[in-house]
């Protein structure tokens, strides 16, 4: 019901201000009857009311506008010029339809206004009769040449009303007493006084702004917030505490004001998801399913331009949702679940940034299915999916030219589907990405910046230039010096970097941009590399340095400079420098990500990774279980962790705790080995270990050091150990990590392609 | 008979002109954001006032090769339809009135780049005044790099 108060709402303030409008104009034509504009103008505006009113299901207010709408037609064609009669009955039209958006106004409803005289007297009016006679009355009363207001105004006193019609006019609701001729001024008089007081109510709360104007002062704040950067800079190196203060104000206020200005943009989401329960409950209805729509944050808001271009991209999530999603009723019965489907869609703001989220509680996207179908499809070999993280394999559906629904549908399905919605968000510099799990359900998440002008955005170096990556983009930053376990090796001559046991491609900036090739880090010099996400590929971008992060105002790149096509804009930096923005998803077009080539050279890069794991084997992660050390293969290692005390919690004999909205089975190490801990501490370090959307922790008493495997390996002498190795002249013991897992978890799917190498030795 | 007035500058050694109403404003400037990968001609990028201009080296425009420029480099900022775009140039001259009677056509024998960025050319008392064509000056599309 509340979004039909707002249809109200703006139908009520919008007709208000095309009523003022008519007025006038109708004044105007009775001068110049032939005024063709203007009565093109006063047709349309009766014709808009009418066709609200009708939609809204205001009978009268359809009805009266209809018959003015008809002498107005006539009008407009030539049929009959108007004169003063016919200006007469129209600003009767007009009054009446004021009165009855008054009443709307007040209670919702149309009231008990009378309408019937106004309608015969326009019908009589478009047939030439003489017009019916009380009307007559009230127009032959009217002073000639009245403005019309007055001329409403006037009307009732013209009747020489006795005192309990004054009654009347201030309770128009009780009219229908009266006779009709009595009845039309009584309502012509509570148009003319009782709006005034009411209609503040919805009018002068709000004022209608040009766009145009609004994107206009954006620019300005963008500029402000650009010379408030430059200020704030020039007073850090100046002693001087008065500027410095200024400076500090100037700072909030501009905050303020920016916030301000981008609020004046800003639409709710509701605006989006009104649609969605009429779409979501006709799909569901031709397909045959149950679905619960919810929606939460409805009320979250979003700069009208994102909205617009998250339009498509959310509808058509939804209905993928409706349509693969969820399941058929039979189906959810049979899994165990309610016939009907939840669909949830959720707005909330994170980091500065609006998240969406499309969840259904249906079957879940296999990895498996997804991994079969890029095989079969030819996007990738089966020894790449092989390798690659579950959720990554889930990310291949925001490939171009991928679908895994078995047959196409009208509804969705026509393998055009996620990539256009990746693409559509990356363009706004937003993001998709999805969680799934099998048989519980997938969980869609976009990410939408709050603005287009103004983005958060991280500085780096390269070649003595600072370039401009949106912050959006950047997954992380990673430091590669000489020491650290980060290494960049060359595959075919393409550089790549093993990062968590994972081959990350990587793109020079320095060569990206024409620069030459150089190796700074074969010269023991540091590299930092910032791992982008473009096109659904991640990718390493090795820059010089990295400075910082700044919000900046994306300018429009010069026309002469929009074919190089690796820059997404320019900015003026803190300094008044221009600085480049980058478009990642150029540099990532650019260097072949992705492409065939490209892709045989991942596989060859694997299959070399793989030859050199089995020479070098892997490193390993030294962790510390009461007095032994205890080693981890490090490709076993999905994070490190450190979990208060408080927060594991017991479920049965076993020891869980609650992380990222999942619940983590815990297994104490020092358990598992026979060991007794004695560490009293605040907190417990975990190895936390996830495959297929499932996680274990490993609870250890410390973590200690990672280290290259290369000393030969020993015989296992215990229970959940796999070996025995020296590790710094310590004797090392090396965790039978799948023993480990499957008594933290024992239904953990745990894949063959993971075992790690050491264990194929040791039982050799 | 009407007169125009031209602010002529230098590059390369010959003078050139371009009608006064063209051009927005003239002014030194010496710190440009180079543009990687850009076409050769695209001299970089400043703040002028805010908003990002795109500075030409009209010498390689015109088919001249590219000079290293120390120092402040003059930019004459010629406005079109919707945004602004400098021209790099060795230096600025005098603002001259000349009546368009004078124009002679381009001469045949100049040829390269530099043909189609010229529409007239004035024989001033001592040298020869050479009239640009601003818009084609500014548009990229030019194949000079």
């Amino acid at each position: 019901m509340e979004d039909f108060d707002d249809v109200v709402q703006e139908f009520l303030v919008e007709s208000y201000e095309n009523l003022d409008q008519l007025d006038q104009d109708l004044v105007a034509l009775e001068r110049d009857p032939t005024a063709r504009d203007r009565l093109a103008s006063v047709f349309r505006t009766i014709h808009t009311i009418k066709g609200t009113s009708g939609f809204l299901a205001f009978a009268k207010l359809e009805q009266v506008t209809h018959a003015g709408e008809s002498l107005l037609a006539r009008l407009r064609d030539g049929v009959q010029t108007l004169d003063r009669r016919g200006a007469d009955v129209l600003l009767r039209v007009v009054d009446v339809v004021r009165a009855l958006l008054a009443e709307i106004e007040r209670d919702g409803r149309e009231g008990d206004i009378d309408i019937r005289d106004t309608v015969v007297e326009v019908e009589a009016c478009i047939a030439g009769e003489p017009a019916p006679l009380p009307a007559a009355d009230g127009a032959g009363n009217a002073a000639p040449a009245e403005a019309p207001k007055a001329d409403a105004a006037e009307a009732p006193a013209a009747e020489a009303a006795p005192v309990e019609q004054a009654e009347v006019a201030e309770a128009p609701a009780e009219t229908p007493a009266e006779t009709p001729a009595q009845a039309t001024p009584a309502a012509e008089a509570a148009s003319a006084e009782e709006p005034i007081l009411s209609r503040r109510g919805v009018a002068d709360t709000s004022v209608r702004v040009d766009v145009e104007l609004l994107d206009k002062l954006m620019r300005l704040v963008g500029e402000l917030v650009l010379t408030r950067n430059q200020m704030v800079r020039a007073t850090e190196h100046n002693g001087d505490h008065t500027l410095g203060r200024a400076a500090q104000r100037l700072n909030i206020i501009t905050s303020e004001l920016q916030e301000g200005v981008m609020k004046t943009r800003m639409q709710p989401i509701s605006h989006l998801w009104s649609k969605l329960p009429r779409v979501v409950r006709d799909l569901s209805n031709s397909l045959g399913r149950q679905v619960n729509l919810e929606l939460e944050g409805a009320e979250t808001e979003l700069d009208r331009s994102l909205l617009e271009a998250v339009k498509d991209p959310l509808t058509h999530l939804v209905r993928n949702a409706v349509d693969h999603g969820l399941e058929s009723p039979d189906d959810r019965v049979k899994a165990g679940k309610t016939p009907d489907g939840t669909l949830t869609l959720r707005a909330y703001h994170e980091h500065g940034h609006v998240v969406v989220e499309v969840a259904d509680d249906g079957k879940g996207v296999d990895p498996k299915l997804i991994g079969a179908t890029a095989v079969k499809r030819g996007l990738l070999t089966e020894a790449q999916v092989a390798a690659m993280d579950p959720d990554d394999v889930l990310r291949l559906v925001f490939r171009p030219g991928f679908s895994t629904a078995a047959k196409v549908s009208n509804v969705s399905g026509r393998g055009v589907g996620m990539d256009v919605v990746r693409t559509n968000l990356e363009a706004i510099g937003g993001a998709v990405d999805l969680r799934s799990v099998v048989g519980k359900g997938t969980t869609w998440r976009l990410t939408i910046p709050l603005t287009l002008a103004i983005v958060q955005a991280l500085i780096v170096e390269s070649a003595n230039e600072r370039y401009v990556l949106p912050q959006m983009s950047v997954r992380e930053l990673v430091c590669v010096e000489g020491q650290s376990s980060a290494r960049i090796e060359y595959v075919s001559g393409a550089p790549v970097c093993r990062l968590r046991g994972r081959l990350l491609p990587l793109v020079r900036l320095n060569e990206a941009l024409g620069g030459p090739a150089e190796r700074p880090e074969e010269n023991g010099e540091a590299i930092y590399i910032a791992v982008l996400n473009g096109e659904g590929h991640e990718f390493g971008l090795v820059v010089d340095r990295v400075l910082t992060t700044e919000e900046v105002v994306v300018k429009p790149l010069a026309s002469h400079l929009k074919d190089v096509g690796c820059y997404a804009g320019a900015t003026i930096l803190g300094d008044g420098r221009v600085s480049l923005i980058l478009d990642v998803l150029a540099l990532a077009r650019n260097a072949h990500l992705g492409s065939a080539e490209r892709a045989a050279a991942a596989a060859a890069a694997l299959a070399e990774a793989a030859a050199q794991r089995a020479e070098t084997r892997d490193r390993l992660l030294v962790t510390r279980v009461s007095d032994r050390r205890v080693a981890i293969p490090l490709s076993m290692v999905t994070r490190l962790e450190e979990f208060p005390v408080s927060a594991v919690e017991r479920v049965g004999s076993r020891e869980v705790v609650q992380y990222r909205g999942q619940i983590l089975p815990v297994l104490r190490l020092s358990g598992l080995l026979g060991s007794w801990s004695e560490d009293v501490s605040d907190t417990v370090p975990a190895v936390v270990y996830s495959s297929g959307g499932h996680s274990v922790a490993l609870a250890v008493d410390g973590i200690l050091d990672i280290v290259d495997d290369t000393a030969p390996h020993g015989p296992a002498d215990g229970d959940g150990l796999s070996g025995s190795t020296v590790i710094d002249d310590k004797v090392t013991e090396l965790l039978d990590m799948r023993r480990a897992i499957m008594a933290a978890d024992p239904d953990f799917q745990l894949p063959e392609y993971e075992t790690p190498d050491y264990l194929v030795e040791a039982s050799s | 008979m009407s007169t125009v007035r031209y602010a002529t500058f230098e590059v390369a050694g010959q003078l050139f002109g371009l009608e006064v109403s063209e051009v927005q404003e003239v002014l030194a400037f010496s710190e440009y954001t180079p543009v990687p990968l850009a076409p050769g001609h695209v001299g970089g990028l400043f703040n002028l006032r805010g908003q990002v201009i795109a500075a030409l080296d009209l010498r390689v425009r015109l088919g001249e090769p590219r000079v290293e420029r120390t120092g402040p480099a003059m930019n004459v900022i010629v406005r079109t339809d919707d945004e602004s775009v400098s021209l790099l140039v060795d230096r600025i001259g005098d603002v001259v009135e000349l009546e368009d009677t004078v124009a002679e056509p381009v001469p045949d024998t100049l040829s390269g780049p530099a043909r189609e960025l010229i529409t007239a050319a004035f024989p001033l008392a001592d040298r020869l005044m050479l009239a640009l064509d601003a818009r084609a000056a500014v548009r990229g599309e030019a194949t000079v790099a």
